[in-house]
């Protein structure tokens, strides 16, 4: 197993959202546009690394009965960093993200990785894990998020593409969040499937 | 009086926790294939959420506050949380068998629930008091069943549906959630 692998591994293979479906609630709640999708996951990348490499690097010291309750605490303290980092640096952003900053926490992927590869191999491939499996995340929230922009206000990443009075605000209310992931879920499977 | 019935009427119609505020979604799309286990979910989801609510209400107002330790708020949160619900399922299997097999398989799911710390996060943010808080999370709680229930009805129906083969399972289903959040931003005009 080389490291690239692991990479290209998590960024199409086990895509965490279009794949694994894991992290459902921030890939909808902050994928309104482009910029705050990309943001929510460069957020999930940061922690997925850090975890991914604590666990790794203490996965021999941690008794086994209670390794799930100190994967929490070692992924929740982690999380507490980036809310006073980004508190401090970015406080807009931070604002526009809400809640899902703190709930980063509670997100599937991360004890996912942690509990299935972090905890099994070395620190320098459970860093190429969370980069691949980050990486993957943060594609496609962008993606989810560009493709809500466009549609509802005829802009990616704020640049105006077309006359924004022809964009269907639906699409970046809440409803156009389920629909736009459902129809990209299935147009990854559909590429998967012709392979 | 009046207050309190518009928290309920809010939290469970106009501000869904699935439709509007996105939390939750994990346990919506996985476990919302039959009308049972979605009960058992919402009912496990309702008692978890109101108990986590209180107890977390506690820990903020009488330990994290007076100390300034608003900081560690997320550990602090994840952790109680965490403790509470392998409790929970200690002391229903000891005390009530017919609630722990009905809802027993549901609870150890619900600790990476984000709708249980997203609610305790939710209320500590808006500094609700302790009753609002209890009743906010209550009332979200049956929101969030409200949303699996209906959603699972027509799950079951969809089983029946010929799908065209890459939309068949998860895809189909979030767009049918879509149409649903659309029907329930209808009460967002009221």
């Amino acid at each position: 197993m080389n490291a690239l692998k692991v990479i290209l591994d998590g960024v199409i293979k086990r895509n965490p959202t279009f794949v694994l479906i894991l992290g459902m609630c921030p890939t909808l709640g902050t994928t309104s546009s482009a910029l705050t999708g990309l943001s929510m996951g460069l957020a999930t990348l940061f922690v997925l690394i850090c975890s991914n490499a604590a666990i790794s690097a203490i996965k021999n010291i941690v008794p086994d009965k209670v390794r799930i309750p100190v994967f929490i605490v070692v992924i929740a303290s982690f999380v507490t960093i980036l809310q006073m980092a980004m508190q401090a640096w970015v406080p807009a952003l931070y604002a526009a993200l809400g809640i899902f900053i703190p709930l980063i926490v509670v997100n599937c992927i991360l004890l996912g990785r942690a509990e299935a590869f972090a905890s099994k191999n070395s620190v320098w491939l459970s860093v190429c894990d969370g980069i691949g499996c980050g990486v993957g995340f943060t594609l496609a929230l962008t993606v989810i998020g560009a493709v809500r922009e466009l549609l509802g206000t005829g802009a990616i990443f704020g640049m105006q593409l077309y006359n924004a009075d022809f964009g269907a605000l639906i699409f970046v209310l809440a409803p156009g969040a389920f629909i736009v992931l459902g129809f990209l879920i299935a147009l990854f499977n559909r590429f998967k499937t012709t392979e | 009086m009046l207050t309190y019935l518009a928290i309920i009427f809010s939290a469970i119609l106009v501000n869904n926790i699935v439709f509007a505020q996105f939390l939750g979604i994990c346990p919506f799309i996985g476990v919302s294939k039959n009308l049972d286990s979605a009960f058992g979910m919402s009912m496990a989801v309702t008692f978890v959420m109101a108990v986590a609510t209180a107890v977390t209400w506690l820990l903020q107002h009488y330990l994290l506050l007076p100390l300034g330790l608003e900081y560690i708020q997320t550990i602090a949160f994840i952790l109680v949380i965490a403790v509470l619900v392998q409790m929970l399922e200690i002391i229903i299997r000891k005390s009530a068998p017919g609630l722990y097999a009905a809802l027993g398989v549901y609870l150890p799911l619900i600790t990476t629930n984000c709708a249980v710390l997203g609610v305790a996060i939710i209320v500590a943010q808006k500094n609700f008091d302790f009753l609002y808080s209890v009743m906010y999370a209550i009332a979200t709680a049956l929101g969030f069943g409200l949303a699996m229930m209906l959603f699972a009805g027509i799950r079951t129906q969809l089983e029946l549906a010929d799908v065209p083969r890459s939309m068949r399972g998860v895809p189909i289903a979030l767009v049918t959630a879509g149409i649903l959040a659309m029907a329930f931003m209808g009460f967002a005009g009221m």
